[in-house]
């Protein structure tokens, strides 16, 4: 192509810096939307600076301002191709009487095998502690304060009547919602080890649990065990289950068994609904982490047992109403044929 | 993620025009995170000074306080920067990187979030050696949060105001503050003119003194009689720095409409 190079940039460059301009004030604000003019003029100005692109790829000079106009372009083609469905106002009603409990649903299979997989765990873990009572404090090791005989430790926290934690509540709860939502975050990450990773920790917090419920069942303290875990076990469980079950949705995007489209396709699919899985888990569990450090710690004669037990079957039921039925039909079968497409 | 490495990321638009973005290294990367780390800890540090006075009220507030403060400043700072700042936090700032999608296109919350959500995974089993490693093989210099986040680190690319800043020099264009006169310079003058100009200013050095002073002089008239400035604005310039006050004004259009 024959071009005087010089003219070209002269009459160039001004579209070119109005569009700069144009992007740095949207690139400066993110919510920001373009009103029907503006829009007009930034998409005629991006694809006059493609079609300089495309001039000046057959021009061998001047290299620097091709280098700068390609980042120019980019920039633009980012926003021009906005991949976002619509800008939506943050409506936290919505997301937590529909969005969460219906994406949970959308991939209730990941739950039923998160499940499925902390049960084999526990079940593990009960048996192995059957057959070999030694392994106990290997298994519990992270765990001292349950190493010991289980009726002595009722005895010692009956007695003892909760006071242990009294004026460190408020830390210890902050110290259980972290902790707790480190183990989930982890639980979801390791989805990248093409869910090997979430499984093996969703099998040993099973072994966990497997060997502390058969120890105590076995002392004859199952009442006691139910009155502790239940009142923050029934949200906190659950918690873990889901992000185990995000872990695996992103395991299954990986591996994409029997799926037609690409990898980076089904990763882009599931993204959004990743980060709910796991926001709702970590608003579950600041409930979890209160409940176990205010309520959780207190036993008879302070808290009756069947006081707790009953709460916390209350919380496992209302958890089950809440991400069973929730916003059952608002747009839910949109929302899955979305996911899909 | 084990095919051949490059240091470009390709897009091709729909209309088929391709544009290349640099890709960054594993090793600015780590240094950009080493500083975002030393900011975490800054923050944190600020932070626990001014939760210290709960402890006035409760001791308990404040061990509760911080402890949550930690945590979500450790998480939430490489998400809210990523989104505030279109993929950049103070580290990548500073190195000059920039997290895009991979489709060139823009990013999307969700792709923030679990890019960093997914350094926990990165970070195994120590100092983020899964991470880098992946980093290091993948083709786009990716690292696990980042393939699964369909995302990747640029070196961000100075757009036109260094060429500007060549022509300017970088001084204050008392021009400015007469739009009215700048508007009629960008009707009058020519893109021939404003190109001519331009040369004259970006070779500067090759020229001969006295020839050069003599076609700033021949512009810098031709330039006067096309727009007079009031003589506040143009007291004390040479013919040199007229030039490029007016070349400014040409070039650095400003009245870019009004968004929203």
């Amino acid at each position: 192509m024959i071009m005087d190079l010089q003219r070209f940039l002269a009459a160039e460059r001004p579209y070119w810096n109005e569009l700069e301009a144009m992007i740095s004030n949207m690139e400066q604000e993110v919510e920001r939307v373009l009103d029907l003019r503006s829009a007009k003029r930034f998409h005629y100005l991006y694809q006059r600076a493609q079609a300089d692109l495309a001039k000046l790829s057959s021009f061998p000079a001047e290299p620097r301002v091709r280098r700068d106009l390609e980042s120019l372009v980019a920039r633009a083609y980012a926003e021009i191709h906005e991949s976002r469905d619509k800008r939506t106002r943050l409506a936290p009603l919505v997301w937590i009487t529909r969005t969460f409990p219906q994406t949970f649903r959308r991939h209730a299979w990941a739950f039923a095998l998160s499940l499925a997989v902390t049960l084999a765990g526990s079940s593990f873990g009960a048996f192995v502690l059957y057959i070999e009572p030694g392994v106990k404090s290997t298994i519990l090791a992270p765990f001292p304060h349950l190493h010991g005989d289980p009726s002595e430790r009722v005895k010692h926290e009956e007695k003892e009547g909760g006071e242990r934690l009294a004026g460190h509540m408020g830390g210890f709860s902050a110290s259980l919602w972290t902790n707790n939502t480190r183990v989930s975050i982890m639980a979801l990450a390791l989805g990248m080890t093409y869910g090997i990773g979430t499984i093996l920790l969703l099998f040993h917090n099973g072994v966990i649990l497997g060997v502390v419920g058969l120890d105590y069942v076995l002392a004859g303290e199952g009442k006691f065990l139910a009155g502790w875990l239940l009142p923050h076990g029934s949200v906190e469980i659950p918690c873990i289950l889901i992000a185990g079950q995000a872990g695996l949705v992103l395991a299954r995007a990986l591996i994409g068994w029997g799926a037609s489209e690409s990898v980076k396709t089904r990763l882009r699919q599931i993204g959004p609904d990743l980060v709910t899985l796991i926001a709702g888990v970590a608003i579950l569990l600041v409930w979890a982490g209160f409940v176990e450090a205010f309520f959780s710690q207190y036993h008879e004669p302070v808290l009756p047992y069947s006081v707790k037990i009953f709460f916390g079957l209350c919380e496992l039921f209302m958890l089950f109403l809440y991400l069973g039925f929730t916003g059952r039909g608002k747009g839910e079968s949109l929302a899955e044929e979305k996911t899909r497409s | 993620m084990s095919e051949a490495r490059t240091n470009a990321l390709v897009i091709r638009t729909p209309e088929g025009v391709s544009f290349t973005l640099p890709l960054a290294g594993p090793v600015t990367r780590f240094f950009a995170f080493f500083i975002d780390l030393l900011v975490i800890g800054a923050l944190t540090t600020l932070a626990n000074v001014l939760i210290g006075f709960l402890g006035i009220i409760s001791p308990d507030l404040m061990s509760a306080a911080m402890i949550v403060m930690y945590f979500v400043v450790s998480i939430g700072y490489g998400m809210a920067l990523e989104w505030h700042w279109r993929g950049q936090t103070i580290g990548k700032r500073v190195f000059k990187l920039r997290v895009v999608d991979e489709g060139g296109l823009r990013l999307k919350f969700s792709q923030i979030v679990i890019r960093n959500l997914l350094r926990f995974v990165d970070a195994l089993p120590a100092f983020y050696l899964l991470g880098g490693l992946a980093c290091f093989f993948s083709r786009k210099s990716q690292r696990l949060g980042d393939y699964a986040a369909n995302t990747a680190v640029i070196r961000s690319r100075p757009t036109f105001d260094h060429v500007l800043a060549d022509v300017t020099a970088g001084k204050y264009n008392s021009f400015r503050d007469y739009p009215h006169l700048e508007a009629r310079l960008r009707q009058r003058v020519s893109a021939e003119e404003a190109a001519l100009a331009t040369r004259v200013i970006l070779r500067r050095d090759q020229l001969e003194d006295e020839r050069r002073v003599e076609l700033n002089k021949e512009l810098a008239d031709y330039f006067r009689s096309v727009a007079e400035f009031p003589e506040e604005a143009t007291f004390g310039l040479t013919d040199e720095q007229y030039i490029r006050n007016v070349l400014d004004s040409l070039y650095k259009t400003k009245e870019t409409p009004k968004a929203g």
